[in-house]
């Protein structure tokens, strides 16, 4: 067994050093909103969170007052159902795990539901566009995909728009099923999203989860990954992108409750412009049952300018010596200067040389984004990031 | 034909301790088609000075000048006197990771050739260089410097200095921590870009070695900040015998580390 540990959160306010009162494990969850009480910020898991920002998704007060639009483009083999509360499939990934995802759980009037057939490859990516209620209109909703047995897909979740919007996002994996899924945060200024992901992967599922954060003015997204059966593989990937004002948060908990399953996190931020905050929260709870587990979750933050802040804390939990290996780092810096007189002592300007090295920083996870379009339009999007400050 | 020269060439190193000065008065004038070894203990400032002239942010010039064709380098920015002629191959090439030496190569030639070379020539011409310093076509794809090991990293500020073309190129201790054969493949590609460019070099190191493949034309001693004495290949042989000792003791000693 290996543990490693790397420069916990250096420069750029580094998170307090953090003990769990409780294991992760511990945390309570219910479909019922009223099993949780009303948080007031200063919980664990609320306290980098700008409460008065969430209008009210978090106390009751933000009835449903418009609903968010679902547009589909899918692979002929993929099927699209919209579904009653009621359709005994949902809630099969996991249960919400704080008071505005079972607000959301609560107040959802039907699902989206994405089915890859079992042992179907699609033959595209499936792309589902949610478009936000609209300025000052609230909406909760539900998403489902489902790859069953031996299915093998790419999804994309686009979200656009405007207005507030809580959701659940569930991914059931079949056995031996291969899903990527990226999901888009790519919302107008005034947005609010607030979206717990329950990831549960089945016996030999393998799982490449994608988170990408552009927009928005608070966007809080808590991915949960658990493993219904041995040989699971799930990748959690993030790429977050806060500009001024912006309010970006990535919480993610994986939990190897079972033996031989392999987890893999990275999250890379760039921050810039006055009020920029990213928050990234990597959980990590081996139980004593989950011999064979294979982890390592990293995350690292590029602070462009003054005035932004990225909170990096990760957590990892082993409750067993009989592991394949584990390990965390994370970081989080300012421009390199070598990096930057160097690129410039062969010519290229300051300028040109900030966004190569930004570029380079995301090269990392865009790589990995394995469905074309999505990478290019990622790429379009971050150098439309780096026009708007000059950088 | 073209003409650097450091004029009473006073630096500093910031450092959060406050600033320590160590460039005290450096003269020295380099014209195209020469070579001049910088030989100096450690300590001297021999890579502040290379550093100073590329304009290295950590350094700051408290006074003198750095003319090339009489033009005052020090006013310029770091991209500015690289797109002036002036080329640094540093003895700790920075990784950038995630930039693809590819792109690299390709951004920089574009910045200081004012255009952008056309792409089959160029793919044709970055080939050759490679080939020519032993560097695996592999290389191309792989982040900047990043993984690469000391006499990769060497080999690759040469092939910069190949493809960029300077005027002027300053090689600070571009021979330490290589092997024989790298030392050898490495000192070729110096030669052969000094003999079919007219250009002036600054060859900054420690030992003699790497003058038994690269012929100066001059030799100057540099200890305590500042060139303490100046002459042809036979003040390396003479280095070579009896070391730095009393330079070091000439200097005053605020040098040797």
């Amino acid at each position: 067994m290996t543990v490693t540990e790397e420069n916990t959160a250096n420069t750029a306010a580094a998170g307090e050093a953090v003990v769990p009162a409780v294991s992760r494990g511990e945390r309570f969850s219910s479909y019922d909103v009223e099993a949780f009480e009303v948080p007031g910020g200063r919980e664990e898991n609320w306290r980098f969170t700008p409460m008065k920002r969430l209008r009210g998704l978090h106390n009751g007060s933000a009835p449903a007052t418009g609903e968010i639009k679902v547009d589909a483009d899918a692979a002929p083999e993929v099927r699209i159902e919209t579904v009653g509360r009621d359709d005994e499939r949902l809630g099969a990934a996991g249960t919400p795990s704080d008071r505005v995802a079972a607000q959301a759980y609560s107040s959802f009037t039907s699902a989206t539901l994405v089915t890859v057939p079992k042992e179907t490859k699609a033959s595209k990516p499936t792309v589902v566009r949610l478009s936000g209620p609209g300025e000052g209109e609230t909406a909760y909703g539900h998403v489902q995909v489902r790859a069953e047995a031996f299915a093998e897909a790419a999804i994309v979740l686009d979200h656009v728009g405007s207005g507030t919007y809580a959701d659940n996002v569930e991914f059931v994996i079949g056995d031996g099923a291969q899903l990527t899924v990226v999901s888009v945060h790519d919302w107008a200024d005034d947005a609010v999203h607030v979206s717990e992901q329950h990831l549960r992967l089945g016996r030999d599922a393998k799982l490449k989860h994608i988170v990408v954060t552009l927009g928005g003015d608070l966007v809080r997204v808590s991915p949960t990954a658990t493993f219904a059966g041995p040989g699971g593989d799930v990748d959690m990937l993030g790429l977050y992108f806060a500009d001024a004002g912006q309010h970006q948060e990535h919480r993610l908990f994986v939990d190897h409750a079972g033996p031989n399953c392999k987890s893999n996190v990275l999250y890379k931020g760039a921050l810039q412009g006055d009020g920029a905050h990213g928050v990234w929260i990597g959980d990590v709870l081996i139980r004593a049952a989950a011999e064979g587990t294979e982890t390592f979750e990293l995350n690292r933050n590029l602070v462009l300018t003054e005035g932004a802040r990225a909170d990096s804390v990760p957590n990892l939990e082993i409750e067993t010596g009989e592991i394949a290996g584990a390990g965390h780092a994370s970081a989080t810096g300012r421009f390199d200067d070598e990096q930057l007189f160097y690129l410039q002592s062969r010519g290229i300007e300051e300028e040109q040389a900030r966004r190569l090295v930004v570029r380079g920083f995301f090269h990392e996870i865009l790589m990995k984004i394995d469905i074309p379009e999505v990478r290019e339009r990622l790429e379009a999007a971050i150098e439309a990031e780096l026009q708007a400050i000059g950088v | 034909m073209a003409t650097l020269e450091i004029k009473d060439l006073h630096a500093a190193v910031t450092t959060d301790e406050g600033s320590k000065e160590i460039l005290k008065g450096v003269d020295l004038t380099v014209r195209s088609g020469e070579i001049h070894a910088i030989m100096g203990p450690n300590g001297s400032g021999k890579s502040t000075l290379s550093y100073a002239i590329a304009g290295h942010p950590k350094y700051e010039v408290t006074s003198g000048e750095v003319l090339l064709d009489g033009e005052n380098v020090l006013d310029m920015s770091v991209d500015e006197r690289a797109r002036a002629g002036l080329f640094l191959a540093m003895q700790y090439p920075v990784e950038v990771p995630g930039v693809s030496m590819s792109n690299f190569l390709r951004s920089a030639a574009t910045s200081v050739r004012g255009e952008a070379p056309k792409l089959r020539h160029w793919v044709k011409e970055v080939k050759d260089e490679m080939a020519k310093l032993d560097i695996s076509s592999e290389f191309a794809e792989r982040s900047v410097n990043e993984g690469f090991s000391g006499g990769e990293k060497k080999r690759h500020e040469i092939l910069q200095l190949a493809l960029l073309r300077p005027k002027f190129a300053i090689l600070d201790e571009t021979d330490s921590g290589l092997d024989v054969d790298a030392l050898r493949v490495v000192s070729d590609g110096v030669n052969e870009y000094t003999a079919n460019n007219d250009v002036g070099v600054m060859l900054i190191t420690h030992y003699t070695r790497i003058l038994k493949h690269i012929h100066p034309d001059f030799v100057h001693v540099f200890a305590g900040g500042r060139i303490v004495e100046s002459g042809g290949k036979e003040l390396a042989d003479e280095l070579e015998e009896s070391g730095y000792v009393k330079y070091i003791e000439k200097a005053g000693t605020t040098a040797a580390v």
